[in-house]
């Protein structure tokens, strides 16, 4: 009884203090994406059809699909735990998904089912958001100049590519997963997924043109264990 | 439980989930429009003998006919439609399906199926309902709500142009609606299949239907599986209504709003800004 008060105690001290963001108690994964073979060329963007975004980026903007960096470092892919969870946390932060520069920021959001998605236009002009949802409902909405953000969720885990029909370069992905233990990588293509409990995990890390591949990771207790994943490149 | 009982229950449970795995069973797949109630069992030789030659026999737009076809014929299995009465991402009601086959597409090889009967064409709408999942899980969503149009005026009208300049329809559509604006010659739909934005000299008909409220509808909803976008978020009723008596004027017909228009254009043209990147307006 005395224990389980104690624990009560604890919960609602816990519940009440939002810890800080990057100290999460428990275990941490972290590690690098990288590639072997050849990554298709990042090309050139033509936004002429657009003079705003034109006039926002002085240096011109190369496509996102495959942004690789020194040491064959891959951006922008996502890792997150796929399978080993005992219970799985309901994340209730809400993921930011911009519209600026005729570019969506981030190229790659992650986010968990049910997980608050705010979309907003940051563009003097106006953007069609359009998911190509295959499980998740597919919409497509209009965003004009100044429109308020568009609040949504996803029920089912997809990868789902988003474009804009108006600016066809416009490309970005949903990544929607079952956990909330996830990351994208940076462009180092450094990962790190932090507060897992002692467990035996399924890592998988996905992109977008490499695929996908998966390792197991086993976790004693509050340790920092490494994963690093080496995908495949094809240049087209 | 015994052993032999718990066997025929594992047995039952996966033939059971075999069943909800794929789409709804078609005996069990009914459509309901008006007084009339439609069959996918009665259905399947119709679809057979009418629609599969495009739509192809599993319904995945890959009929015999589908490869000289453009725009492609619609896939079923994707369970994504473009005329409805409910909102983006939602799924269409049996009226809207049933609507869809009866007036068929303009500027499309989908003709108008005004030959089948009523009965007919109410069993085709259950037998498309069996090939996509999205039907099982989706839930159902109201249809939009049409409030009754207001005279057209050329108050009304002045403010659809400002709108169609605001939320930049004229960007596919062009600043005269002609189907011509900067991004209209590289829309794809969402099987990536190059697809052209509506004309509206194309005379009296739009892409789901042609009355003032299907116009309302269009726009309201937007059209899933293309680049139409739905402004339901973005307009209004009345403002809604304004836009749909500007696009009247766009057509080459003799519509009150046209004459409104012309009346009005005829002594304060001078005084109209083009549509376009530079502004519109007055």
């Amino acid at each position: 009884m005395i224990a389980r008060f104690t624990t009560l105690v604890a919960l609602v001290v816990v519940a009440s203090v939002p810890a800080p963001r990057h100290r999460i108690a428990g275990a941490t994964i972290s590690g690098k994406v990288t590639f072997t073979g050849t990554p298709p060329k990042a090309k050139p963007i033509d936004m002429s059809k657009e003079p705003n975004c034109v006039t926002q980026h002085p240096t011109p903007v190369t496509t996102q699909d495959a942004v690789t960096g020194p040491g064959n470092s891959v951006r922008y892919a996502v890792v997150y735990i796929a399978a080993g969870e005992q219970s799985v946390a309901q994340g209730t932060d809400t993921v930011r998904y911009d519209q600026k520069g005729c570019l969506y920021i981030p190229h790659v959001a992650a986010m968990q089912v049910h997980q608050p998605l705010v979309i907003y236009n940051d563009d003097p002009h106006s953007h069609n958001i359009h998911p190509l949802a295959r499980v998740n409902p597919e919409w497509n909405k209009s965003q004009p100049k100044g429109a308020p953000p568009i609040r949504t969720t996803w029920d089912q885990p997809e990868f789902i590519a988003v474009k804009c029909n108006v600016h066809p370069w416009m490309h970005g992905y949903f990544a929607v997963l079952a956990t909330a233990h996830s990351a994208v990588t940076d462009s180092s293509g450094a990962f790190s997924l932090e507060g897992l409990p002692p467990g035996t995990y399924t890592v998988t890390a996905w992109h977008e043109r490499f695929g996908t591949q998966s390792q197991q990771v086993t976790i004693a207790g509050s340790e920092t264990k490494s994963a690093n994943f080496v995908l495949t490149a094809r240049p087209y | 439980m015994n052993p032999h009982t718990r066997w025929i229950s594992v047995v039952t449970a996966c033939g059971a989930a075999l069943l909800l795995g794929g789409a709804t069973p078609l005996a069990a797949q009914e459509a309901h429009v008006g007084n009339l109630t439609g069959h996918a069992a009665a259905g399947k030789p119709l679809y057979t003998r009418y629609c599969a030659g495009c739509h192809g026999d599993e319904g995945d737009a890959l009929g015999e006919n589908a490869q000289w076809i453009d725009p492609k014929p619609r896939d079923f299995t994707a369970g994504v439609f473009k005329c409805r009465s409910t909102a983006s991402g939602s799924m269409p009601t049996d009226q809207d399906l049933y609507n869809s086959v009866t007036r068929g597409f303009v500027t499309t090889n989908m003709p108008p199926w005004v030959a089948l009967t009523p009965q007919n064409r109410v069993d085709l709408v259950a037998y498309v309902k069996t090939f996509s999942p999205r039907w099982r899980n989706a839930k159902s969503a109201a249809p939009l709500t049409i409030p009754p149009e207001p005279a057209p005026n050329i108050q009304g009208i002045l403010h659809g142009r400002e709108l169609f300049q605001h939320l930049e329809c004229w960007k596919c559509h062009g600043p005269a609606g002609h189907g011509d604006g900067p991004s209209a010659h590289d829309l794809t739909d969402s099987k990536d299949n190059p697809t052209r934005p509506y004309n509206f000299q194309t005379g009296t008909r739009f892409m789901c239907g042609e009355t003032n409220q299907d116009l309302y509808r269009i726009f309201m909803t937007g059209l899933d599986g293309s680049p139409m976008p739905s402004f339901a978020d973005q307009l209004q009723p009345a403002e809604a209504w304004d836009l749909v008596h500007f696009l009247r004027t766009l057509q080459p017909l003799q519509t009150r709003e046209a004459a409104i228009w012309r009346e009005w254009v005829a002594t304060h043209g001078r005084e109209l800004k083009p549509i376009g990147p530079e502004g519109g307006g007055r």
